[in-house]
């Protein structure tokens, strides 16, 4: 499948494990909650990356023994309209510093990977048959904002002092 | 006024353009309907019972007569002569082509305009009171707040999609005019007794088919903590809030399921983290923007004396004075409440012509503002008294001088069955039949004041669960019923209204309805 990182188009090495066979992947893998609850000594001794996969209606709070050993973390959108992983993209980068991969993966738009962006994705799984140009061109679409985020863009508030501060 | 600088320039450029793209791909066929949906909600274009409707921002209800004339431009050009203002104070188009819209964008880009986030699941269009930086009773300009809410609201990264809409509502006079009581968070600015200014923090209220009165989560939240107390409320909600259910998923629900002692723990928990980040704006920025709010030149002149012989002479204007205007904070102006809601139209319509009668009466006689109001009304914020007999006659030619402001006749009405795909029967032709049925203004005014309300449908657009007087249009068996509730109010004391009786079909209704005025 393919995948946008650091706004390009790449091919995608990691697979999602649908079940507990598929932890025996010989390759980049995200496990789902329960896996990294019932096979945690497997999970955090593969020699391949190894990622959590969280749900929708699963919290970041609730993960956070397991974030020093996964390699990356995949916030699913079962539809594009649940908006839940936003919050939860922010919390892990700003509250638990986690600065690994975190990937957007499921009902994603092509408006809404710049809002991704600005809470801390910083990869996105193309849902397929999707038109990858409009995706790439959507992360253009502003090049202002008015309220700081996870992101270091640059705000409103804060390029108008500095605009102040060059003129006097 | 706050006025656009090249930042905010920028950014509705940017959206005029994001827009454009967006419409284009719909029209190419690339995003079918469905895939539309959510793009063009977020920029205020709904789909209708006969052609899309457009809303514009009209951010807390604050306007120039440079804007006004815009809008009626757009009226003219692109619509079918009229625009329709909302009780968000907004405006809306009912009758935009899709493939103008883009350029009706651009042309309000032009007037610092746009219609981002009027409708969609995510932090709507904030208002605040329409008398702000006027009225006499107020402690503090609620638009200072609006504009650092509304900078901060648009486009947030985090909260484009909530379980459901959100309403934010600011005032800053003990007597509200914003019905902050009824919005999922109500912002009531004062001062504590150290003499700082801060918000008594109100949360969950709101109409539709849940009504509920919002409940004082935090009683005085210091000034410069604004933003991250508001993260904080929008994140607890924005997970935890319901998506199951779109009728269970407003903010009001998750207060009362989890109970508000819980729910404002979870929010003092959030906020903990959220006032560490750079969120709330730095003193030197809040200056800056509520620098663009200084008072007009206002002259000193004290009231004239003939005023009072004018009202002796003529009783239609005493009425008018008395109904339509209200206390301004300096002497020899005041704040004049243009109405649109005149026997037999059609409440909160305004035509082009009408636009640019209140924007040249606004140039000449208010500092070239005005404001729209959740009544369906318009403000002219800053009148000389000595000019009121000047600007009546120009209004009453205009057809815009209905004594009726507070008033029975002064109907908030929605769409309704005549325009709305929601609607389960029509509203304009109830309020206009009940505004026949009290055709003299010298009765309406006898009356005294006085809220009548109708909503097309259990959603409550037309804010009738907090009318005094509210009428509910209810579908039985494919006819058109309607139901009566007494003893709501949208001010300070806000109360939600309670059912009377049975339901009454559309002719009957005036019947009731004028009994209970009468009694």
């Amino acid at each position: 499948m393919a995948l946008i990182r650091d706004g390009k188009i790449v091919e995608d090495a990691w697979r999602h494990a649908e079940d507990a066979e598929a932890l025996d992947h010989d390759g980049p893998l995200f496990a789902g909650l329960a896996h990294w609850r019932q096979h945690f000594g497997q999970l955090k001794s593969r020699n391949r990356p190894t990622g959590l996969r969280l749900e929708s209606d699963e919290a970041p709070e609730d993960v956070e023994d397991l974030l020093a050993y996964v390699d990356a973390i995949a916030l699913s959108f079962p539809k594009f309209t649940d908006g839940r992983a936003y919050s939860h993209a922010r919390i892990l980068r700003e509250r638990y510093g986690f600065d690994r991969e975190i990937r957007a993966c499921g009902e994603i738009l092509p408006d809404q990977v710049l809002l991704m962006t600005r809470c801390g994705f910083d990869t996105f799984e193309l849902p397929e048959d999707a038109k990858a140009e409009t995706y790439l061109r959507a992360f253009q679409a502003f090049g202002v904002f008015y309220q700081p985020a996870t992101d270091n863009r640059p705000f409103a508030a804060r390029l108008r002092r500095r605009q102040e501060e060059k003129a006097s | 006024m706050y006025r656009y600088d090249e930042f905010d320039r920028a950014f509705v450029l940017s959206r005029v353009t994001q827009f454009r793209d967006q419409v284009a791909r719909r029209l190419s066929g690339e995003l079918d309907e469905d895939q539309f949906k959510p793009l063009r909600l977020q920029n205020g274009l709904y789909l209708q019972l006969h052609a899309y409707m457009l809303r514009v921002a009209v951010p807390y209800g604050t306007l120039s007569s440079r804007q006004l004339r815009k809008l009626a431009h757009i009226a003219r050009r692109y619509d079918r002569g009229y625009g329709h203002i909302t009780t968000r104070q907004n405006i809306q188009y009912n009758w935009p082509k899709l493939e103008d819209t883009p350029d009706i964008l651009a042309e309000l880009a032009e007037v610092e305009m746009h219609a981002l986030q009027t409708s969609g699941n995510c932090i709507r269009n904030v208002t605040a009171d329409p008398h702000a930086g006027a009225a006499a009773d107020e402690i503090s300009d609620s638009r200072v707040t609006a504009e650092i809410i509304r900078q901060w609201s648009s486009l947030h990264p985090e909260f484009a999609f909530l379980p459901r809409k959100f309403k934010i509502a600011v005032t800053g006079s003990p007597n509200d005019r914003a019905a902050v009581k009824v919005h999922d968070i109500g912002l009531r600015l004062h001062r504590n007794d150290a003499g700082d200014a801060g918000y008594e923090v109100i949360v969950g209220g709101g109409q539709g088919r849940t009504p509920r009165i919002g409940q004082i989560i935090r009683s005085f939240l210091p000034a410069e903590h604004l933003l991250s107390y508001l993260e904080a409320i929008l994140r607890v909600y924005n997970r935890f809030g319901r998506r199951d259910n779109l009728f269970k998923a407003r903010i009001k629900i998750l207060l009362e399921a989890v109970g508000v002692e819980e729910f404002t723990r979870q929010v003092e928990e959030e906020w903990a983290h959220t006032r560490e980040t750079a969120v709330d704006v730095p003193l030197e920025e809040v200056e800056r923007i509520t620098a663009y709010f200084a008072p007009p030149p206002f002259e000193d002149s004290p009231p004239p004396a003939s005023l009072d012989a004018l009202a002796r002479d003529d009783a239609e204007f005493a009425l008018w004075r008395k109904s339509n205007l209200r206390a301004h904070q300096r002497r020899g102006y005041t704040i004049v409440n243009v109405s649109l809601k005149p026997t037999g139209g059609i409440p909160g319509d305004i035509t082009a012509e009408q636009m640019e009668t209140v924007a040249d009466l606004a140039e000449r006689y208010s500092f070239a503002e005005l404001r729209f109001t959740k009544e369906q009304n318009i403000v002219l914020p800053h009148v000389r008294e000595a000019d009121v007999p000047a600007l009546w006659q120009a209004l009453r030619q205009a057809d815009l001088a209905a004594a009726n402001i507070g008033l029975l006749t002064d109907i908030i009405a929605c769409p309704g069955l005549d325009y709305c795909n929601l609607a389960n029967a029509r509203s304009i032709p109830v309020a206009q039949a009940i505004q026949q049925r009290f055709d003299s203004i010298k009765r309406v005014h006898e009356v005294g004041p006085l809220t009548l309300n109708i909503s097309g449908c259990i959603n409550a657009c037309g804010h009738h669960h907090v009318a005094n007087i509210g009428i509910l249009g209810v579908d039985k068996k494919g006819q058109e019923f309607y139901q009566i509730t007494l003893g709501g109010r949208a001010d300070e004391h806000a109360a939600i209204g309670t059912i009377v009786g049975r339901g009454q079909s559309g002719e009957e209704v005036p019947d009731p309805g004028g009994s209970l005025v009468e009694t």
